[in-house]
């Protein structure tokens, strides 16, 4: 262990996204000593990317919101397999989260009084986002950075982490290797926060980054913690599909939440054809109804585009599987209309959308203002992840927490639009200051040498393959073509089936996977490394996705196409056996209080 | 994803690094597809060809600011870059930029913005206009830091700036990129800070001679030179050197 360098810290976070940063944030206003670990450079985490807004019941807009309709919409939303402690504790305390945002130099686009703007979206139901145009993840993520660089704590970039230390049960330290020089690195640690995000990359179509490997995921569950509801992935309705390079890169559901309207071919605003029964009371009954919502009359109800995004995702594949969808095999999605509702609609749209603007105008030689965007679903968010305790973020692991999308619990089946950046500060504040009390409560744990020479012989294996035929690109790809076509966003269990004896096959292969080059910022050594962990996430996609015979949320299943009343009480957990086999088992969600209840009910 | 439109190519002159130090350029030829970016064709060439080749990305939509390089001499974001909009007969040259130490290939050493970034004072917010511990800001007054905080942090502007790239004067100079955070600090309604002496001395924009280089690469469009560097000049000025100018004039009158 002595050629490595160490770093000693109380709390190490890893991943420096919102969740991240905030988590490191919080710890050191608590008074330790953080190290804040991230893949990229700062300030380049996926929360950038992040578009429409930050949800919270700030009630600028509308007087009538509060945390009691966030969390009955968050609840709706996620098909009520929520852990709903932790549903209620987000709605609660998303509002003071923003605020602090402010405080700390964000600037939110404004109301006419002067306050913090907030918009539609679907799913809530009242205009419930702060925003800043359609780049709120970059205020975010630079507003945190800005803040958080002042706090005193250590951070190292591009650096990743490739396994856990434990010390008997508890959380001891982390190793992990410098992009650059592709040195090792041992972190000491009485406390872990992970806040590595989500694992868009175990498929093809995807608005996710490179980053996105499920990295938290299999580090938790490696080192012996829970994940939960993996089942449950995300597919975005709105995603570029044309032209192919760009296929997958998100377009945001401000658009929508601005008046933007999903057409078919035959010019049909299809959306309004198949309204859940869930939503009846809530949605606009016609295109009319649901432009008056976006325009803030208050009687009017929200249009169907701006229905929860599984089920917006599904009536788009409904309409390209039937026959009716764009040239490039999606649909319309039209905001350039409604300079037929308002004057001066091009300068409208840019000012509220100025990235989708830029980004069709750039990458796709369309001008939104005047034509329509072709549009389809892509994989966008992970609803499962490290199964935590509500209050502290802690794991079943001592000293191991996890925030953000990396963990499990708001979401339940469908995550609605706006909860992931409330989502990671509410987390990521709470994640951050029960890691560092429960720091301050311990003894500095031991670092066993045996673990961390392991772990390195492990991450250093790939050069050593002598004799493979492919790289580690081949893999990749396969598996995400394959995860895309089996376990995408209609699922059967044959299909399933046969993924899983897939995963096993690319799990053979990824063990060959040679590596050319040395360690010197070698990204083809990088993504061997990942594959482990798209590898696992993949499985326990497939596996969860197996077990729920349902259909519910993000996920749906064609063999089983409607609601099981069964399923609705359970959520299933995934853990590693003793033999290191991968163990699925259902778990009862526990019976809500009757306050909670009674606020579900009095929402109707 | 891999449909071919035709069976055109791209060939990429990419500069490669030999871990000592130096580097050659190496040519890789990759089919085009309809749409396909400059870092399509990059990453094409990494899953095939050359594994190893170094590159940073991350969102592919220009909102990191992750993969800035010097395309055809010309600094850029290679992910908002099409390749139908460039000349395909001759080799597409892909270099680093030059105005930061290169680790490997494509991908350079910018921790020296960070470093910068940490020496400038942070937000100072004026007390809470309201007892809920809010303020009021009108949409007018924050247009302007709107602007500036688009900024996605690709230091292209860093990368073009003479007074880093040709004289190299990092430490004297901030550069760019941190005139604009100053500017987003200085101009943000609530900030009661004042950051003008180092602005002055440590900071140096004084050094900014208006070339306006920088404003010209911005992916993001902010108006770099004449809305922030400009103002801050101004504001120095009239903290620093005005009152001497006055008493001069006084003195001195002009002649008519």
């Amino acid at each position: 262990m002595a050629d490595y360098q160490t770093h000693e810290h109380d709390v190490l976070v890893i991943g420096a996204g919102g969740a991240g940063l905030r988590a490191a944030i919080e710890a050191s206003a608590g008074g330790v000593s953080v190290g804040l670990v991230c893949k990229s450079l700062l300030g380049k985490a996926h929360t950038v990317m992040a578009e429409g807004g930050i949800a919270a019941a700030l009630a600028n807009v509308d007087e009538r919101d509060n945390w009691k309709v966030h969390f009955s919409d968050t609840m709706r939303g996620g098909q009520y397999v929520n852990n709903w402690r932790m549903a209620q504790l987000h709605a609660q305390e998303a509002p003071a989260r923003v605020r602090e945002l402010e405080a700390w130099g964000a600037v939110f686009d404004r109301t006419p009084d002067g306050r913090i703007l907030q918009r539609n979206f679907g799913g809530h139901k009242y205009p419930r986002l702060a925003h800043v145009g359609d780049r709120t993840g970059l205020e975010l993520i630079r507003t945190l950075q800005d803040h958080g660089i002042h706090m005193g704590m250590e951070v190292y970039m591009e650096c990743t982490v490739v396994r856990l230390l434990k010390d008997g049960d508890r959380i001891a330290g982390a190793l992990a290797y410098y992009r650059d020089r592709g040195r090792f690195v041992v972190f000491k640690a009485k406390a872990i926060v992970l806040a590595t995000g989500g694992i868009g990359k175990a498929y093809k179509i995807t608005s996710n980054s490179w980053e996105y490997t499920g990295d938290g995921h299999t580090l938790a569950y490696d080192a012996g913690a829970e994940l939960q509801d993996m089942e449950f992935v995300q597919f975005h309705p709105t995603g570029m599909i044309w032209p192919p390079s760009v296929m997958g890169i998100l377009v945001t559901e401000g658009v929508r939440g601005e008046g933007g309207i999903l057409l078919n071919s035959k010019g049909e605003q299809f959306m309004y054809k198949d309204i859940p029964d869930l939503y009846k009371n809530q949605t606009a009954k016609d295109p009319e109804e649901g432009w008056r919502y976006c325009t803030g009359d208050r009687n009017a109800q929200r249009p169907a585009e701006l229905l929860t995004r599984d089920h917006v995702a599904r009536c788009i594949r409904r309409e390209v599987k039937e026959g009716r969808g764009s040239p490039h095999g999606g649909v319309f999605l039209d905001i350039s209309w409604i300079k037929a509702k308002i004057p001066n609609a091009p300068e409208h749209i840019k000012r509220k959308l100025p990235s989708m603007y830029h980004q069709f105008k750039e990458l796709g030689d369309i001008d939104i203002t005047k034509e329509a965007m072709e549009v389809g679903p892509t994989t966008h968010y992970i609803m499962g992840g490290v199964k935590v305790d509500a209050e502290s973020q802690m794991s079943r692991v001592p000293g191991l927490f996890a925030a953000g999308e990396c963990a499990v619990g708001i979401n339940g089946a469908n995550r609605l639009g706006g909860n992931s950046l409330s989502d990671i500060i509410v987390f990521g504040k709470r994640a951050g200051e029960y890691a560092a009390k429960y720091a301050k409560e311990q003894s500095a744990p031991a670092l066993h040498n045996d673990q961390v020479e392991a772990a390195a012989r492990w991450a250093l294996e790939p050069f050593d393959r002598q004799g493979g035929t492919e790289g580690p690109y081949n893999v990749q790809h396969d598996l995400q073509d394959m995860m895309q076509d089996l376990v995408g966003i209609v699922r059967r269990e044959d299909e399933m089936q046969k993924a899983l004896e897939g995963l096993g096959k690319l799990r053979e292969r990824a063990k060959r996977a040679m590596v050319k080059g040395n360690r010197e910022y070698n990204p083809g050594w990088h993504t061997a490394l990942d594959l482990h962990n798209l590898l696992v996430v993949s499985e326990a996609i497939t596996r969860s996705a197996i077990i729920r015979k349902e259909s519910r949320g993000g996920h749906f299943r064609d063999d089983f196409p409607a609601k099981v009343e069964k399923f609705g009480k359970v959520n299933l957990a995934v853990s590693k056996s003793a033999d290191g086999q991968m163990d699925v088992k259902e778990v009862a969600i526990p019976e809500m209080p009757d306050e909670l209840k009674q606020i579900i009910k009095e929402m109707g | 994803m891999s449909t071919t439109v035709s069976s055109q190519t791209v060939t990429l002159r990419i500069w490669r690094t030999d871990g000592q130090g130096g580097g050659k350029f190496e040519n890789y030829t990759t089919p085009v597809t309809e749409g396909m970016v400059v870092l399509d064709a990059v990453h094409a060439v990494q899953a095939k060809d050359a594994n190893d080749l170094a590159v940073r990305w991350n969102c592919k939509a220009g909102k990191c600011g992750s993969c800035s390089a010097e395309i055809n001499g010309a600094p850029g974001l290679m992910c908002m870059k099409q390749l139908a909009h460039m000349p395909l007969d001759q080799p597409i040259t892909l270099e680093p930029m030059r105005a930061f130490p290169t680790i490997k290939d494509l991908v350079t050493d910018v921790s020296w913005n960070y470093r910068v970034k940490k020496e400038i004072k942070p937000f100072k917010p004026r007390p809470a206009d309201a007892p809920d511990g809010t303020w009021r800001m009108g949409q007018a007054d924050v247009d302007r830091v709107q602007e500036f905080r688009k900024c996605i942090e690709c230091f292209l502007c860093q990368d073009v700036c003479h007074v880093l790239r040709d004289h190299q004067l990092h430490e004297r100079f901030i550069g760019p990129r941190f005139l604009v955070h100053i500017a987003a600090l200085e101009m943000h309604p609530l900030d009661t800070e004042d950051r003008l002496k180092e602005l002055k001395d440590a900071q140096g924009i004084g050094l900014c001679n208006i070339t306006k280089c920088c404003t010209k690469v911005c992916p993001e469009h902010i108006t770099i030179t004449d809305n922030a560097i400009i103002p801050l000049k101004e504001r120095v000025v009239d903290e620093y050197y005005d009152p001497l100018t006055r008493l001069w004039r006084l003195v001195f009158p002009k002649k008519k």
